[in-house]
């Protein structure tokens, strides 16, 4: 069973066997506006929690996106470049980003479940 | 946001379409025919072409128009344009300032205007001359050492001043790895620090909107090689701690670049030398009045301390016993220069520097220094009179700008980007939207200098008046914004989504 964690960066991620899937949050997607492109990592690509592994560009912005945890970039959500506005629609289902085999699960441990990110959301508006 | 969703415009209810002078103008491309011609060419004589198999075959498809259709046509174009001429320009952080026609006209005298880069040096005496002069205000008005007079714009000025810092850790023996960007900064300051090959390190803002302290020290390490803080910020608001921030940065062994797009607000009041500053550009296309904004090309000369001037980039202009001369290689520098390339052909914006020559001289120092205080007190005029009905999020007084955010906006249905276009109906360029991103639905109002209080009042009305209309429930007056304009809302989403960048005759209506 997957298990799901936010970062304050308004990125989340679900884990499953040291793989996560990355997306950014409803919250997010909310804030952006309409997504017009998304830049994804490339394949292979070591990165450090922290980094700014993409980039996701609406009408009003461009913002970076930065990873969660650290570890190997081994897939990317190829549907984002012909339709960006699945973020919009399915932020944090169809709208992911991409897959990253997790090279330190410890890190896990500083991101929020849902409940403390709800509560998180709730006290930024 | 309204998703994919344009209002039909509103008939006329003319014949044409047309409404009053503003008239429907199709494409050249539709009102010309490709077989006919506007002007009689004579008939080639027949020679051959030497072209070979190159010659063209078929025909180019350009239309064939004559003189007053193409004057008419860009005439009703530049009609529908808004400009600084046209009405007031409150589009914050881009300085709209009003560009004195005393600019213009010297700028077009023929001695100057029709000058070519590849004259002798002794024909253009006078133009090095006017370079030099303006160089030595723009130094004498920062307090800095020296000046790069080639970047050919705010972020050009931003890769000199991160080259030149670059160029001075490479010649202390470690070019470093991180430039620290606050998040209030301008845009554009990370993409300078990355394509110098830095990595970008963001520095959060306090709850006032300015750098927090303790995070810069905290992120300052023996890998920074500078940081980059635009003072005023793009809050509006002046980085108080500046002196510390600087005195920090230098003891980390690193460089201080001042973005200077702001330095409206400043000018004339403070030398930013005495700020601790290494490297900064000046936007002679905002402080200096010359056109922008699609009216012009800019200017971004690059001010620099004594431990980066040697740095400089070629070329520049210096003055000997009795003449001017343009240093152009490496050899005619002399020995303590280390220019880190060059980043222009010719000279820079030749025609900008004389604009804003003209600038200084007809202001004066004192003038200058008016414009600053003006600029600030005309932006304090508007915050004072609309943070009863617009929300602002950080106290004032402000610098040259105001900032509010949507607060006042909350669950009346209305974002920022209805209101603005709602502005549009009324006559007005709409303020800068949604930046800077450090606050929520930003509405960010740059009045400049330029602007009379009578100017102000009336917009102040205009902007209470819509605020009032939001409040009062009445959405739907903003979603069907703009009602007057020859197009109405467009579907930006579907503009950067599918582009259509190209006519072509199959595609078209």
């Amino acid at each position: 069973m997957a298990k799901v964690y936010f970062s304050e960066d308004h990125e989340w991620i679900s884990v499953e066997g040291g793989v996560g899937i990355v997306g950014i949050t409803e919250y997010a997607q909310e804030q952006l506006g309409d997504v017009v492109f998304v830049e994804l990592p490339e394949l292979g690509t070591e990165v450090e929690k922290g980094d700014d592994v993409a980039v996701v560009e609406s009408v009003k912005a461009a913002s970076e996106v930065y990873s969660p945890v650290s570890g190997e970039i081994v897939e990317i959500n190829e549907d984002l470049a012909e339709a960006p506005g699945l973020v919009n629609q399915h932020a944090e289902a169809d709208g992911w980003f991409y897959k990253i085999v997790l090279s330190d699960e410890t890190e896990l441990d500083d991101l929020m479940n849902r409940k403390d990110y709800d509560a998180f959301v709730e006290d930024l508006d | 946001m309204i998703e994919g969703q344009v209002f039909p415009s509103v008939p006329a209810g003319t014949v044409t379409g047309n409404r009053g002078l503003v008239v429907e103008e199709p494409l050249l491309f539709e009102q010309g025919s490709v077989a006919g011609s506007g002007v009689d060419l004579p008939e080639p004589r027949d020679v051959p072409d030497g072209l070979g198999g190159f010659r063209r075959t078929t025909p180019i498809g350009l239309p064939g128009l004559s003189e007053p259709q193409v004057v008419r046509h860009y005439t009703r174009l530049s009609q529908k344009n808004y400009s600084i001429d046209a009405g007031f320009y409150p589009l914050g952080s881009c300085t709209m300032k009003y560009n004195p026609r005393l600019n213009e006209k010297l700028a077009r005298l023929s001695g100057l205007g029709d000058l070519h880069p590849f004259q002798p040096i002794s024909t253009v005496q006078g133009a090095l001359e006017m370079m030099h002069s303006l160089a030595v205000w723009l130094m004498e008005l920062t307090g800095m050492a020296g000046v790069a007079m080639s970047p050919a714009a705010g972020a050009h000025g931003e890769l000199c001043g991160i080259m030149a810092i670059r160029a001075a850790q490479e010649a202390k023996g470690n070019p470093r790895k991180i430039i620290l960007v606050p998040e209030s900064a301008h845009g554009t300051n990370p993409a300078s620090a990355s394509l110098c090959g830095y990595s970008v390190v963001a520095i959060p803002a306090t709850s006032e909107g300015r750098v927090d302290i303790a995070a810069l020290k905290e992120k300052l390490s023996d890998e920074v090689a500078g940081i980059m803080l635009t003072n005023p910020n793009t809050c509006g608001l002046f980085e108080r701690d500046v002196r510390e921030i600087a005195d920090l940065v230098h003891a980390a062994g690193a460089f201080f670049y001042m973005d200077g797009a702001n330095f409206n607000a400043l000018i004339g009041r403070v030398k930013v030398a005495d700020l601790g500053v290494d490297a900064m550009h000046i936007n002679l296309h905002k402080t200096f009045s010359t056109p922008h904004g699609g009216g012009g090309p800019g200017a971004g000369p690059t001010v620099l301390s004594p431990a980066l001037v040697a740095f400089a980039p070629l070329p520049f202009v210096r003055k000997t016993k009795d003449a001017f001369e343009l240093v152009e290689t490496r050899a005619q520098a002399g020995e303590a220069a280390h220019p880190f390339g060059r980043m222009k052909g010719f000279h820079g914006q030749f025609g900008v520097m004389l604009r804003a020559l003209a600038y200084a001289m007809s202001l004066g120092k004192d003038g200058l220094r008016q414009t600053s205080g003006d600029a600030v007190l005309n932006a304090n005029y508007l915050l004072a009179r609309l943070k009863d009905v617009l929300t602002a999020p950080f106290d004032g007084p402000c610098m040259h700008e105001a900032l509010f955010d949507d607060g006042f906006l909350k669950d009346t249905g209305v974002t920022t980007l209805d209101f603005a276009k709602a502005l549009i109906d009324e006559g007005y360029h709409p303020m800068t939207m949604y930046f800077p991103l450090v606050v929520h639905g930003a509405l960010l109002m740059e009045p400049t200098e330029s602007e009379s209080k009578q100017t102000l009042d009336v917009f102040i009305d205009t902007v209470r008046g819509l605020a009032a209309k939001a409040l009062a429930g009445d959405a739907d007056f903003f979603h069907a914004a703009p009602r007057l304009t020859p197009r109405r809302r467009l579907d930006e989403t579907l503009a950067a989504r599918k582009p259509v960048l190209r006519w072509r005759p199959d595609v078209a209506d």
